[in-house]
Protein backbone atom coordinates (compact mmCIF):
# COMPACT_ATOMS: atom_id res chain seq x y z
CA UNK A 1 0.00 0.00 0.00
CA UNK A 2 2.69 2.59 0.68
CA UNK A 3 4.95 1.45 -2.22
CA UNK A 4 1.95 1.69 -4.37
CA UNK A 5 0.86 5.03 -2.76
CA UNK A 6 4.26 6.48 -2.98
CA UNK A 7 5.16 5.26 -6.55
CA UNK A 8 1.52 7.37 -7.65
CA UNK A 9 2.61 10.41 -5.82
CA UNK A 10 5.80 10.62 -7.26
CA UNK A 11 4.43 9.92 -10.93
CA UNK A 12 1.89 12.32 -9.90
CA UNK A 13 4.66 15.31 -9.38
CA UNK A 14 7.22 13.80 -11.92
CA UNK A 15 4.54 14.16 -14.51
CA UNK A 16 4.04 17.47 -14.10
CA UNK A 17 6.56 19.40 -15.81
CA UNK A 18 6.30 22.96 -14.51
CA UNK A 19 6.85 21.54 -11.19
CA UNK A 20 9.49 18.37 -11.65
CA UNK A 21 11.31 20.94 -14.55
CA UNK A 22 11.28 23.75 -12.28
CA UNK A 23 12.49 22.34 -8.99
CA UNK A 24 15.03 20.34 -10.81
CA UNK A 25 16.59 23.10 -13.56
CA UNK A 26 15.81 26.24 -11.53
CA UNK A 27 18.58 25.93 -9.18
CA UNK A 28 20.93 25.18 -11.91
CA UNK A 29 19.89 28.15 -14.10
CA UNK A 30 20.35 30.43 -11.09
CA UNK A 31 23.81 28.94 -9.82
CA UNK A 32 25.05 29.33 -13.60
CA UNK A 33 24.18 32.69 -13.52
CA UNK A 34 24.88 33.69 -10.01
CA UNK A 35 27.19 31.30 -8.77
CA UNK A 36 29.81 30.48 -11.85
CA UNK A 37 31.14 34.04 -12.90
CA UNK A 38 32.42 34.72 -9.37
CA UNK A 39 32.91 31.25 -8.15
CA UNK A 40 36.65 31.32 -7.23
CA UNK A 41 36.32 34.72 -5.27
CA UNK A 42 38.00 33.78 -1.98
CA UNK A 43 35.23 34.61 1.01
CA UNK A 44 35.73 34.60 4.89
CA UNK A 45 37.02 31.17 5.98
CA UNK A 46 38.83 30.95 2.68
CA UNK A 47 35.36 29.44 1.61
CA UNK A 48 35.11 29.89 -2.43
CA UNK A 49 32.18 31.56 -3.63
CA UNK A 50 31.21 28.57 -5.70
CA UNK A 51 30.91 26.46 -2.98
CA UNK A 52 28.77 29.06 -0.78
CA UNK A 53 26.77 29.34 -3.52
CA UNK A 54 25.97 26.15 -3.90
CA UNK A 55 25.08 25.31 -0.15
CA UNK A 56 22.59 28.83 -0.58
CA UNK A 57 21.23 26.80 -3.98
CA UNK A 58 20.90 23.30 -2.36
CA UNK A 59 18.93 24.95 0.76
CA UNK A 60 17.02 26.81 -1.66
CA UNK A 61 16.14 23.78 -4.33
CA UNK A 62 14.93 21.57 -1.28
CA UNK A 63 12.93 23.97 0.90
CA UNK A 64 11.22 24.89 -2.71
CA UNK A 65 10.26 21.22 -3.36
CA UNK A 66 8.48 21.03 -0.19
CA UNK A 67 6.82 23.63 -0.06
CA UNK A 68 5.58 23.54 -3.71
CA UNK A 69 5.10 19.70 -3.56
CA UNK A 70 2.92 19.82 -0.66
CA UNK A 71 1.37 23.28 -0.98
CA UNK A 72 0.16 22.95 -4.63
CA UNK A 73 -0.34 19.16 -4.50
CA UNK A 74 -2.81 19.61 -1.38
CA UNK A 75 -4.54 22.80 -2.85
CA UNK A 76 -5.29 21.12 -6.04
CA UNK A 77 -6.55 17.96 -4.84
CA UNK A 78 -9.01 19.84 -2.54
CA UNK A 79 -10.04 22.03 -5.56
CA UNK A 80 -10.82 18.62 -7.46
CA UNK A 81 -12.03 17.03 -4.71
CA UNK A 82 -10.02 14.15 -5.13
CA UNK A 83 -9.61 14.15 -1.01
CA UNK A 84 -13.72 13.02 -1.24
CA UNK A 85 -12.82 9.93 -2.48
CA UNK A 86 -9.60 8.93 -0.99
CA UNK A 87 -11.49 9.48 2.09
CA UNK A 88 -14.05 6.65 1.42
CA UNK A 89 -11.27 4.31 0.97
CA UNK A 90 -9.74 2.25 3.39
CA UNK A 91 -6.35 3.99 2.58
CA UNK A 92 -4.93 4.70 6.55
CA UNK A 93 -4.62 8.90 6.44
CA UNK A 94 -0.96 8.15 8.27
CA UNK A 95 0.13 5.83 4.89
CA UNK A 96 -1.14 9.01 2.56
CA UNK A 97 0.74 11.58 4.33
CA UNK A 98 3.97 9.35 4.81
CA UNK A 99 3.93 8.68 1.15
CA UNK A 100 3.92 12.01 0.33
CA UNK A 101 7.00 12.97 2.67
CA UNK A 102 8.60 10.01 1.22
CA UNK A 103 8.09 11.42 -2.39
CA UNK A 104 9.22 14.74 -1.42
CA UNK A 105 12.41 13.71 0.35
CA UNK A 106 13.26 11.54 -2.78
CA UNK A 107 12.15 14.60 -4.67
CA UNK A 108 14.35 16.97 -3.06
CA UNK A 109 17.10 14.46 -3.05
CA UNK A 110 17.02 14.44 -7.05
CA UNK A 111 17.57 18.30 -6.94
CA UNK A 112 20.97 17.63 -5.06
CA UNK A 113 21.81 15.02 -7.64
CA UNK A 114 21.66 16.83 -10.16
CA UNK A 115 22.82 20.30 -8.56
CA UNK A 116 26.09 18.76 -6.94
CA UNK A 117 27.37 17.59 -9.91
CA UNK A 118 26.60 20.33 -12.11
CA UNK A 119 28.66 22.78 -9.09
CA UNK A 120 31.41 20.68 -9.08
CA UNK A 121 31.89 21.11 -13.01
CA UNK A 122 30.68 24.47 -14.10
CA UNK A 123 31.47 26.07 -10.65
CA UNK A 124 34.81 23.99 -9.68
CA UNK A 125 33.53 23.12 -6.86
CA UNK A 126 36.03 20.78 -4.57
CA UNK A 127 34.99 19.62 -1.14
CA UNK A 128 35.71 16.36 1.52
CA UNK A 129 33.35 13.80 0.48
CA UNK A 130 32.34 14.19 4.11
CA UNK A 131 31.35 17.75 3.92
CA UNK A 132 29.46 17.01 0.78
CA UNK A 133 27.48 14.16 2.68
CA UNK A 134 26.97 16.55 5.87
CA UNK A 135 25.25 19.01 3.28
CA UNK A 136 23.02 16.83 1.63
CA UNK A 137 21.96 15.13 5.14
CA UNK A 138 21.88 19.05 7.03
CA UNK A 139 19.39 20.15 4.01
CA UNK A 140 17.22 17.46 3.53
CA UNK A 141 16.90 16.79 7.70
CA UNK A 142 16.44 20.58 7.81
CA UNK A 143 13.66 21.09 5.63
CA UNK A 144 11.12 19.24 7.72
CA UNK A 145 9.74 22.17 8.99
CA UNK A 146 8.68 23.39 4.98
CA UNK A 147 6.93 20.61 4.66
CA UNK A 148 4.27 21.67 7.43
CA UNK A 149 4.27 25.04 5.79
CA UNK A 150 3.39 24.05 2.12
CA UNK A 151 0.51 21.93 3.97
CA UNK A 152 -0.36 24.91 5.47
CA UNK A 153 -0.60 27.04 2.63
CA UNK A 154 -2.55 23.71 1.04
CA UNK A 155 -5.26 24.15 3.26
CA UNK A 156 -4.92 27.74 3.99
CA UNK A 157 -5.01 28.72 -0.12
CA UNK A 158 -7.51 27.88 -2.40
CA UNK A 159 -6.40 25.41 -6.12
CA UNK A 160 -5.85 28.87 -8.21
CA UNK A 161 -3.94 30.96 -5.39
CA UNK A 162 -1.34 28.46 -4.11
CA UNK A 163 1.00 28.85 -6.72
CA UNK A 164 0.53 32.46 -6.37
CA UNK A 165 0.59 32.85 -2.43
CA UNK A 166 3.89 30.32 -2.25
CA UNK A 167 5.44 32.63 -4.42
CA UNK A 168 4.81 35.18 -2.59
CA UNK A 169 6.01 34.00 0.55
CA UNK A 170 8.98 31.53 -0.84
CA UNK A 171 10.66 34.01 -3.12
CA UNK A 172 11.08 36.97 -0.88
CA UNK A 173 11.84 35.11 2.02
CA UNK A 174 14.70 33.53 0.26
CA UNK A 175 15.84 37.08 -0.90
CA UNK A 176 15.37 38.46 2.60
CA UNK A 177 17.56 35.42 3.52
CA UNK A 178 20.28 35.81 1.42
CA UNK A 179 20.37 32.55 -0.31
CA UNK A 180 20.58 34.55 -3.80
CA UNK A 181 23.18 37.54 -2.09
CA UNK A 182 24.80 37.32 0.55
CA UNK A 183 23.08 38.89 3.91
CA UNK A 184 25.45 41.88 4.10
CA UNK A 185 24.47 42.52 0.24
CA UNK A 186 20.65 43.17 1.53
CA UNK A 187 19.41 46.03 2.83
CA UNK A 188 19.86 47.10 6.79
CA UNK A 189 16.45 46.93 7.52
CA UNK A 190 15.85 42.97 6.14
CA UNK A 191 19.70 42.16 7.74
CA UNK A 192 18.21 42.90 10.27
CA UNK A 193 14.87 40.58 10.29
CA UNK A 194 16.54 37.82 8.11
CA UNK A 195 17.67 36.16 11.66
CA UNK A 196 14.42 35.57 12.21
CA UNK A 197 13.39 33.70 9.26
CA UNK A 198 13.05 30.24 8.79
CA UNK A 199 14.69 29.92 5.54
CA UNK A 200 17.89 32.10 6.94
CA UNK A 201 18.64 29.52 9.74
CA UNK A 202 18.19 26.49 6.91
CA UNK A 203 21.05 28.75 5.11
CA UNK A 204 23.21 29.10 7.90
CA UNK A 205 22.94 25.32 8.54
CA UNK A 206 23.76 25.11 4.68
CA UNK A 207 27.05 27.33 4.93
CA UNK A 208 28.20 26.07 8.31
CA UNK A 209 28.34 22.53 6.29
CA UNK A 210 31.04 23.84 3.58
CA UNK A 211 33.14 25.91 6.36
CA UNK A 212 31.88 29.23 5.88
CA UNK A 213 31.93 30.92 9.73
CA UNK A 214 28.21 31.47 10.85
CA UNK A 215 27.70 33.82 13.04
CA UNK A 216 25.91 31.17 15.77
CA UNK A 217 26.17 27.81 16.89
CA UNK A 218 24.49 25.61 14.54
CA UNK A 219 22.65 24.10 17.39
CA UNK A 220 20.92 27.78 17.51
CA UNK A 221 19.64 26.99 13.81
CA UNK A 222 18.48 23.89 14.76
CA UNK A 223 16.97 24.97 17.48
CA UNK A 224 15.32 27.81 15.51
CA UNK A 225 13.90 25.32 12.78
CA UNK A 226 12.69 23.27 15.05
CA UNK A 227 10.65 26.24 16.70
CA UNK A 228 8.91 27.11 13.12
CA UNK A 229 8.82 23.35 12.44
CA UNK A 230 6.33 23.20 15.78
CA UNK A 231 4.37 26.59 14.65
CA UNK A 232 3.77 25.77 11.01
CA UNK A 233 2.99 22.08 11.94
CA UNK A 234 0.08 23.07 14.89
CA UNK A 235 -0.98 25.89 11.90
CA UNK A 236 -0.97 22.81 9.08
CA UNK A 237 -3.18 20.65 11.72
CA UNK A 238 -5.12 23.71 12.73
CA UNK A 239 -5.97 24.26 9.33
CA UNK A 240 -6.45 20.92 8.20
CA UNK A 241 -9.40 20.11 11.22
CA UNK A 242 -10.56 23.20 9.90
CA UNK A 243 -11.61 22.06 7.02
CA UNK A 244 -12.39 19.10 8.17
CA UNK A 245 -15.26 20.13 10.55
CA UNK A 246 -16.76 21.86 7.13
CA UNK A 247 -16.38 19.19 4.69
CA UNK A 248 -16.61 16.05 6.61
CA UNK A 249 -18.74 16.78 9.61
CA UNK B 1 -25.81 -10.51 12.05
CA UNK B 2 -25.97 -7.19 11.50
CA UNK B 3 -27.33 -5.12 8.36
CA UNK B 4 -25.09 -4.01 5.76
CA UNK B 5 -25.82 -0.69 6.05
CA UNK B 6 -28.07 0.87 8.03
CA UNK B 7 -29.38 4.38 8.90
CA UNK B 8 -31.25 4.83 12.23
CA UNK B 9 -33.41 7.43 12.46
CA UNK B 10 -30.69 9.86 10.87
CA UNK B 11 -30.85 13.53 10.68
CA UNK B 12 -28.20 16.05 9.09
CA UNK B 13 -28.75 19.81 9.12
CA UNK B 14 -25.92 21.68 6.76
CA UNK B 15 -26.17 25.48 9.06
CA UNK B 16 -30.12 25.66 9.20
CA UNK B 17 -30.91 23.34 6.15
CA UNK B 18 -32.54 20.24 7.16
CA UNK B 19 -31.22 17.57 4.54
CA UNK B 20 -32.29 14.13 6.06
CA UNK B 21 -35.08 14.98 9.10
CA UNK B 22 -35.55 11.33 10.74
CA UNK B 23 -34.59 8.32 7.89
CA UNK B 24 -33.92 4.80 8.71
CA UNK B 25 -32.95 2.47 6.24
CA UNK B 26 -31.94 -1.18 6.67
CA UNK B 27 -30.11 -3.37 3.85
CA UNK B 28 -29.05 -6.52 4.35
CA UNK B 29 -26.08 -8.12 2.86
CA UNK B 30 -27.17 -8.85 -0.66
CA UNK B 31 -29.77 -6.45 -1.52
CA UNK B 32 -30.07 -4.34 -4.30
CA UNK B 33 -31.28 -0.56 -3.80
CA UNK B 34 -32.29 1.98 -5.64
CA UNK B 35 -32.93 5.31 -3.52
CA UNK B 36 -35.21 7.44 -5.52
CA UNK B 37 -36.20 10.89 -5.20
CA UNK B 38 -35.62 14.49 -6.78
CA UNK B 39 -32.93 16.30 -6.71
CA UNK B 40 -32.16 17.92 -2.65
CA UNK B 41 -34.45 15.03 -1.57
CA UNK B 42 -31.20 14.17 0.46
CA UNK B 43 -29.90 11.15 -1.35
CA UNK B 44 -26.38 12.27 -1.31
CA UNK B 45 -26.28 12.83 2.22
CA UNK B 46 -27.87 9.12 2.92
CA UNK B 47 -24.98 7.91 0.96
CA UNK B 48 -22.63 10.23 2.79
CA UNK B 49 -23.24 9.16 6.08
CA UNK B 50 -23.52 5.69 5.01
CA UNK B 51 -19.97 5.26 3.80
CA UNK B 52 -18.74 8.22 6.38
CA UNK B 53 -18.19 10.80 4.63
CA UNK B 54 -20.43 13.35 6.70
CA UNK B 55 -21.30 12.10 10.29
CA UNK B 56 -25.48 12.36 11.14
CA UNK B 57 -26.32 15.17 12.98
CA UNK B 58 -28.58 12.69 15.27
CA UNK B 59 -29.22 9.37 14.62
CA UNK B 60 -26.76 7.00 13.53
CA UNK B 61 -25.32 5.76 9.89
CA UNK B 62 -23.67 1.60 10.73
CA UNK B 63 -21.66 -0.67 8.00
CA UNK B 64 -21.54 -3.91 9.25
CA UNK B 65 -22.93 -2.94 12.69
CA UNK B 66 -19.65 -0.55 12.97
CA UNK B 67 -19.19 2.84 12.33
CA UNK B 68 -18.29 3.57 8.72
CA UNK B 69 -14.97 5.04 9.10
CA UNK B 70 -13.64 2.31 10.61
CA UNK B 71 -10.77 1.39 8.19
CA UNK B 72 -11.91 -2.24 8.14
CA UNK B 73 -15.58 -1.89 7.58
CA UNK B 74 -14.31 0.50 4.79
CA UNK B 75 -11.95 -2.46 3.06
CA UNK B 76 -14.85 -4.46 2.46
CA UNK B 77 -16.78 -1.11 0.60
CA UNK B 78 -16.32 0.30 -2.40
CA UNK B 79 -17.55 4.31 -3.30
CA UNK B 80 -18.79 5.70 -6.24
CA UNK B 81 -19.22 9.48 -5.59
CA UNK B 82 -21.25 12.18 -7.81
CA UNK B 83 -18.63 14.95 -7.33
CA UNK B 84 -14.82 13.80 -7.12
CA UNK B 85 -11.66 13.72 -8.74
CA UNK B 86 -8.45 11.63 -9.40
CA UNK B 87 -5.02 12.52 -10.26
CA UNK B 88 -5.30 13.61 -13.49
CA UNK B 89 -1.50 12.85 -14.98
CA UNK B 90 -1.87 8.84 -13.59
CA UNK B 91 -2.54 6.44 -16.04
CA UNK B 92 -5.46 4.74 -15.60
CA UNK B 93 -4.06 1.23 -15.10
CA UNK B 94 -1.62 2.88 -12.55
CA UNK B 95 -4.74 4.25 -10.14
CA UNK B 96 -6.50 1.32 -10.61
CA UNK B 97 -3.50 -0.79 -9.40
CA UNK B 98 -3.61 2.25 -6.61
CA UNK B 99 -6.50 1.64 -5.59
CA UNK B 100 -6.18 -2.13 -5.52
CA UNK B 101 -3.31 -1.84 -3.19
CA UNK B 102 -5.73 -0.54 -0.11
CA UNK B 103 -8.03 -3.42 -0.23
CA UNK B 104 -7.11 -7.08 1.39
CA UNK B 105 -8.33 -9.44 -1.75
CA UNK B 106 -8.56 -7.01 -4.73
CA UNK B 107 -9.80 -8.16 -8.02
CA UNK B 108 -7.58 -8.39 -10.63
CA UNK B 109 -6.26 -5.23 -12.05
CA UNK B 110 -7.05 -6.47 -15.41
CA UNK B 111 -10.30 -7.70 -14.88
CA UNK B 112 -11.62 -4.60 -12.63
CA UNK B 113 -10.67 -2.26 -15.77
CA UNK B 114 -12.71 -5.02 -17.89
CA UNK B 115 -15.55 -4.82 -15.45
CA UNK B 116 -15.71 -0.93 -16.58
CA UNK B 117 -15.24 -1.46 -20.17
CA UNK B 118 -11.79 0.55 -20.08
CA UNK B 119 -9.64 -1.94 -21.57
CA UNK B 120 -8.46 0.06 -24.62
CA UNK B 121 -7.85 3.06 -21.98
CA UNK B 122 -5.96 1.28 -19.48
CA UNK B 123 -2.94 3.12 -20.51
CA UNK B 124 -4.50 6.63 -21.22
CA UNK B 125 -4.07 9.32 -19.22
CA UNK B 126 -6.88 10.24 -16.72
CA UNK B 127 -6.84 13.52 -17.79
CA UNK B 128 -7.33 12.21 -21.45
CA UNK B 129 -10.55 10.46 -20.54
CA UNK B 130 -14.05 11.52 -21.80
CA UNK B 131 -17.00 12.25 -19.42
CA UNK B 132 -18.27 8.90 -19.66
CA UNK B 133 -15.23 6.84 -19.78
CA UNK B 134 -14.07 8.87 -16.27
CA UNK B 135 -17.62 7.91 -14.58
CA UNK B 136 -16.41 3.94 -15.79
CA UNK B 137 -12.83 4.73 -14.43
CA UNK B 138 -14.81 5.82 -11.03
CA UNK B 139 -17.11 2.25 -10.95
CA UNK B 140 -13.45 0.43 -11.70
CA UNK B 141 -12.24 2.13 -8.94
CA UNK B 142 -15.34 1.49 -6.61
CA UNK B 143 -15.41 -2.42 -7.56
CA UNK B 144 -11.28 -3.06 -7.81
CA UNK B 145 -11.38 -4.08 -4.09
CA UNK B 146 -14.01 -6.63 -4.67
CA UNK B 147 -15.68 -5.21 -2.14
CA UNK B 148 -19.19 -6.72 -0.35
CA UNK B 149 -20.94 -3.23 -0.42
CA UNK B 150 -20.91 -1.21 -3.57
CA UNK B 151 -23.01 2.59 -3.35
CA UNK B 152 -23.01 4.54 -6.23
CA UNK B 153 -23.87 7.83 -6.09
CA UNK B 154 -25.59 9.00 -9.25
CA UNK B 155 -23.25 6.55 -11.42
CA UNK B 156 -24.83 7.60 -14.44
CA UNK B 157 -25.63 11.27 -14.72
CA UNK B 158 -24.59 12.70 -17.70
CA UNK B 159 -24.38 10.28 -20.02
CA UNK B 160 -26.33 9.39 -23.00
CA UNK B 161 -29.00 6.71 -23.01
CA UNK B 162 -26.91 4.06 -24.40
CA UNK B 163 -24.40 4.86 -22.33
CA UNK B 164 -26.43 4.33 -19.15
CA UNK B 165 -27.94 1.41 -20.45
CA UNK B 166 -25.16 -0.60 -20.87
CA UNK B 167 -23.46 1.25 -17.16
CA UNK B 168 -26.60 -0.51 -16.13
CA UNK B 169 -25.74 -3.50 -16.90
CA UNK B 170 -22.08 -3.75 -15.64
CA UNK B 171 -23.56 -2.77 -12.44
CA UNK B 172 -26.44 -5.56 -12.92
CA UNK B 173 -23.43 -7.85 -13.67
CA UNK B 174 -21.70 -6.93 -10.71
CA UNK B 175 -24.80 -7.60 -8.10
CA UNK B 176 -25.19 -10.72 -9.91
CA UNK B 177 -22.18 -12.10 -7.95
CA UNK B 178 -24.49 -11.90 -5.02
CA UNK B 179 -23.21 -8.25 -3.76
CA UNK B 180 -25.11 -5.61 -1.99
CA UNK B 181 -25.66 -2.51 -4.60
CA UNK B 182 -26.99 0.78 -3.18
CA UNK B 183 -27.70 3.45 -5.32
CA UNK B 184 -29.34 6.87 -6.12
CA UNK B 185 -30.74 7.99 -9.40
CA UNK B 186 -33.25 10.32 -10.15
CA UNK B 187 -33.86 8.20 -13.39
CA UNK B 188 -36.38 5.88 -12.21
CA UNK B 189 -36.16 3.39 -15.11
CA UNK B 190 -32.33 2.54 -13.17
CA UNK B 191 -34.48 1.67 -10.77
CA UNK B 192 -36.77 -0.42 -12.09
CA UNK B 193 -33.89 -2.63 -14.22
CA UNK B 194 -31.67 -2.85 -11.55
CA UNK B 195 -33.20 -3.06 -8.05
CA UNK B 196 -35.31 -5.44 -6.33
CA UNK B 197 -35.94 -2.52 -3.29
CA UNK B 198 -36.56 0.81 -4.24
CA UNK B 199 -36.54 3.59 -1.56
CA UNK B 200 -37.75 6.81 -2.02
CA UNK B 201 -36.60 9.74 -0.78
CA UNK B 202 -38.57 13.68 -0.06
CA UNK B 203 -37.69 16.01 1.13
CA UNK B 204 -35.07 14.33 3.71
CA UNK B 205 -38.35 11.97 4.99
CA UNK B 206 -38.11 8.21 3.92
CA UNK B 207 -41.83 8.29 1.65
CA UNK B 208 -41.87 4.27 0.47
CA UNK B 209 -39.67 1.25 0.57
CA UNK B 210 -40.72 -1.91 -1.42
CA UNK B 211 -39.91 -3.57 -4.30
CA UNK B 212 -40.31 -1.46 -7.43
CA UNK B 213 -43.82 -3.33 -8.77
CA UNK B 214 -45.55 -2.71 -5.39
CA UNK B 215 -44.46 0.35 -5.67
CA UNK B 216 -46.39 1.29 -9.25
CA UNK B 217 -49.75 -0.68 -7.67
CA UNK B 218 -49.77 1.25 -4.80
CA UNK B 219 -49.88 4.64 -6.01
CA UNK B 220 -51.04 4.37 -9.26
CA UNK B 221 -51.64 1.41 -11.25
CA UNK B 222 -52.84 2.73 -14.56
CA UNK B 223 -52.34 5.66 -16.70
CA UNK B 224 -55.54 7.07 -18.43
CA UNK B 225 -55.12 9.12 -21.63
CA UNK B 226 -58.03 10.78 -23.27
CA UNK B 227 -59.64 13.70 -25.18
CA UNK B 228 -62.19 15.83 -23.97
CA UNK B 229 -63.04 19.00 -25.40
CA UNK B 230 -64.24 21.46 -22.55
CA UNK B 231 -63.09 19.36 -19.75
CA UNK B 232 -61.97 21.37 -16.89
CA UNK B 233 -59.79 20.34 -13.50
CA UNK B 234 -63.18 20.88 -11.17
CA UNK B 235 -65.16 18.59 -13.65
CA UNK B 236 -62.71 15.65 -11.95
CA UNK B 237 -63.42 16.79 -8.24
CA UNK B 238 -64.14 13.76 -6.00
CA UNK B 239 -62.67 10.95 -8.33
CA UNK B 240 -59.77 8.57 -6.90
CA UNK B 241 -57.33 10.36 -9.84
CA UNK B 242 -53.57 12.01 -9.32
CA UNK B 243 -51.53 13.53 -11.39
CA UNK B 244 -53.98 15.34 -13.61
CA UNK B 245 -52.82 17.39 -16.45
CA UNK B 246 -54.84 18.91 -19.00
CA UNK B 247 -53.69 20.15 -22.34
CA UNK B 248 -55.04 21.08 -25.38
CA UNK B 249 -57.94 19.18 -24.34
CA UNK B 250 -55.96 16.17 -24.01
CA UNK B 251 -55.99 14.70 -20.44
CA UNK B 252 -53.27 12.80 -18.78
CA UNK B 253 -54.19 11.06 -15.19
CA UNK B 254 -53.46 8.71 -12.70
CA UNK B 255 -55.66 6.28 -10.95
CA UNK B 256 -56.32 2.40 -9.66
CA UNK B 257 -59.62 2.48 -10.72
CA UNK B 258 -60.19 3.39 -14.21
CA UNK B 259 -63.35 1.75 -14.66
CA UNK B 260 -64.56 4.07 -11.66
CA UNK B 261 -62.97 7.12 -13.04
CA UNK B 262 -65.29 6.24 -16.55
CA UNK B 263 -68.49 5.53 -14.68
CA UNK B 264 -68.35 8.85 -13.18
CA UNK B 265 -67.49 10.66 -16.08
CA UNK B 266 -70.13 9.34 -18.17
CA UNK B 267 -72.53 9.98 -15.50
CA UNK B 268 -71.32 13.47 -15.38
CA UNK B 269 -71.89 13.90 -19.08
CA UNK B 270 -68.42 14.03 -20.42
CA UNK B 271 -67.75 13.65 -23.53
CA UNK B 272 -64.36 11.50 -24.33
CA UNK B 273 -62.82 10.35 -27.22
CA UNK B 274 -59.44 8.48 -27.98
CA UNK B 275 -59.28 6.36 -24.60
CA UNK B 276 -56.04 4.63 -23.68
CA UNK B 277 -55.41 3.09 -20.92
CA UNK B 278 -51.74 1.79 -19.71
CA UNK B 279 -50.15 0.55 -16.49
CA UNK B 280 -48.29 3.10 -14.77
CA UNK B 281 -44.49 2.60 -14.92
CA UNK B 282 -41.97 3.96 -12.01
CA UNK B 283 -41.84 7.58 -13.64
CA UNK B 284 -45.29 7.83 -13.38
CA UNK B 285 -45.59 6.65 -9.76
CA UNK B 286 -42.98 8.25 -8.44
CA UNK B 287 -44.08 11.74 -9.95
CA UNK B 288 -47.66 10.94 -8.38
CA UNK B 289 -45.89 10.34 -5.02
CA UNK B 290 -43.52 13.11 -4.90
CA UNK B 291 -46.02 15.87 -5.90
CA UNK B 292 -46.87 18.73 -3.62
Amino acid sequence: MLVQQTKAEFLKLWRVPAFSATSLLLPLVFYSFIGIGQASQVMQGGVRFGAYFLASMAVYAVANVMIFSFGISVATERGMKMDLLMRATPLPPLIYLLSRCITAVVFAGLTLVVLFPFAYIAGDVRLDASVWLTLAYRVLLGSIPFIALGFAIGYLSGPSSAVAVINLIYLPMAFASGLFFPKQLLPQIIQNISPYLPLYRFGQLGWNAIGYPTSESVTTDWLYLAGYGVVFFAIAVWAYRREESRKFS
Amino acid sequence: MPPAAELIDATKKYGEIEALRGVTIRIELGDVVAILGPNGAGKTTSISLLVGLRKPTSGKALLFGLEPTNLLVRSRVGVMLQESGVPAMLKVREIVDLFRSYYPKPLPRDRAIAMAGLEEKANALVKELSGGQRQRLYFALAVCGDPDVLFLDEPTVGMDVEGRRSFIERIAEFARMGRTVVLTTHYLEEADQLAKRVIVIDRGVVIADAPPAEIKSKVAGRRMRFVAPDLTERDLEGLPVTAVSITDHRVQLLTNRPEAVLRDLFQRGVDISDLEVAGADLEDAFIAMTSH
